[in-house]
């Protein structure tokens, strides 16, 4: 499936758009890591809590778990919510 | 004589590096790096002098390690960045927000380096940075979190784990200090430590046999005289001469007007009885600013006994900024080069122990860490 990735991760993929693999979020994210690697723990921590700056949509629809189920037609967009001076 | 000088400066917004020949007159700026991240610490490994870690993160993404062994020309990051263990199933668990502090381990065990995070946690890597372990059992050990707190307690950006030292004589010995927990001493390299708060106060009406309510700033081993450590503390300056167990409150002989609570501690490399301060404003609400705006370093030649202002070059007033536990340092050199970073983003130096000061840099983001090495 697509996945959007936000500027601040572009050091890891190179790209704004890629195409990764994975039935859960969770899943998408271990396909990620794999050919990215640390580009997950800037996303997720080590309680496996997705960061409070981050935020996954699943065609429009905010996705809070890494359990949650994904479709292959899916498209997966990574944002970060920018805060701070 | 090692010929060139690399300080590294961490801010807010990113490291530079700053290299210097000889004399230290002139100096050639190499950055930014990171721009934008938030860099808390940026070391060069005194044992090999081309090894650097920097500590990252962004406001929006996790912490990280970057490493670079080209003396800061290029960085990668950390395969395993240090991390809390993962809590049992119903359980919290802690989550590493920054790293705050890294110590380069001892000469004798190249590649072996120690962490310190926020929440406080003590990590250590054995292959120069590029993967770390939640290494020491106070990381999960019921009384030390105890001591600990949560991320609600204290400094405003949460509890940090600071002032990892390990003693040049022994790698078994440690000290670390913690902003909520106090100090503590380690006789096995780390894995266990016990607390080494006895004669410090506490913020009025706390019970200073608690280590929870102990707020080290900064603590400084003597290299020329490893058994005695000085400490700027939240409740004054204070010595402490091992195998003695309490600490002297050294700072009641600075002038009253000016008090004895700041961040930064400064020792001299060769002169153990030479030590330096940053105060600061302390009183009422904490302003974090220089004393009535009048910026000014501050040296005991005597091992705390008497203590001299030293401003000369220094703004003499209307000068606001203070200097950060991490961004003051020495060189090695003789005589001693002094540095300090400010939160207004200036870096001052001086040449000849403190005595006159010039400013390197001004407009930089606000400086969270400095460091002098020797390059190769």
């Amino acid at each position: 499936m697509k996945v959007l990735i936000p500027s601040p991760l572009q050091s890891y993929t190179g790209a704004a758009r890629v195409v990764a693999h994975g039935a859960t979020l969770a899943a998408l994210l271990e396909d990620l890591e794999r050919r990215f690697p640390g580009i997950r723990f800037r996303m997720v921590d080590e309680q496996d809590r997705i960061r409070r700056h981050i935020r996954v949509f699943v065609g429009g629809e905010q996705v809070l778990e890494l359990a949650s189920p994904l479709g292959a037609g899916d498209e997966v967009v990574i944002v970060q919510a920018l805060s701070g001076g | 004589m090692p010929s060139r000088i690399l300080l590294s400066v961490a801010t807010r917004k990113g490291a530079w590096l700053f290299r210097t020949e000889g004399a230290r007159r002139t100096w050639r700026v190499d950055g930014p790096h990171f721009l934008g991240h938030i860099i808390s610490h940026v070391v060069l490994d005194p044992r090999d002098r081309r090894t650097l870690l920097a500590a990252a993160k962004t406001g929006h993404l996790g912490p990280t390690i970057y490493r670079s062994t080209d003396r800061g020309r290029t960085w990668k990051e950390a395969a395993r960045p240090p991390a809390f263990a993962k809590a049992a199933a119903g359980e919290p668990g802690r989550a590493v927000d920054h790293t705050f502090w890294l110590t380069p381990g001892h000469a004798s065990q190249p590649g072996v380096w120690f962490a310190g995070t926020s929440p406080q946690g003590l990590f250590r890597s054995e292959d120069g940075g590029a993967t770390w372990e939640s290494w020491s059992r106070i990381n999960e050990d019921p009384q030390y979190r105890k001591w600990m707190g949560t991320v609600q307690d204290g400094t405003p950006d949460g509890p940090k784990l600071h002032s990892i030292i390990v003693d040049p004589r022994d790698p078994a010995r440690m000290l670390i200090g913690m902003s909520g927990g106090g100090v503590h001493e380690s006789r096995d390299g780390g894995r266990t430590f016990a607390p080494l708060i006895d004669g410090l106060e506490v913020v009025e009406g706390f019970d200073r046999a608690d280590a929870t309510f102990h707020d080290p700033h900064c603590v400084r081993l003597c290299p020329s005289d490893p058994d005695r450590l000085y400490q700027q503390n939240h409740c004054g300056i204070y010595r402490l001469d091992r195998p003695a167990s309490k600490w002297v409150r050294i700072g009641k002989s600075m002038p009253k007007r000016v008090g004895d609570i700041g961040f930064p501690m400064v020792v001299h490399p060769r002169d153990a009885r030479t030590a330096w301060v940053f105060p600061m404003d302390g009183g009422t609400v904490w302003p974090r600013t220089s004393p009535e705006g009048k910026p000014a370093v501050y040296v005991t030649r005597n091992g705390g006994s008497t203590w001299q202002r030293q401003g000369a070059g220094l703004p003499q007033k209307h000068a606001w900024w203070t200097v950060k536990r991490q961004a003051m340092c020495a060189d090695a050199r003789d005589p001693v080069g002094l540095y300090f970073g400010t939160t207004s983003g200036e870096l001052w130096m001086s040449g000849d122990e403190g005595r006159k000061w010039r400013c390197l840099a001004r407009h930089l983001p606000e400086i969270y860490a400095l460091e002098a090495g020797e390059l190769a």
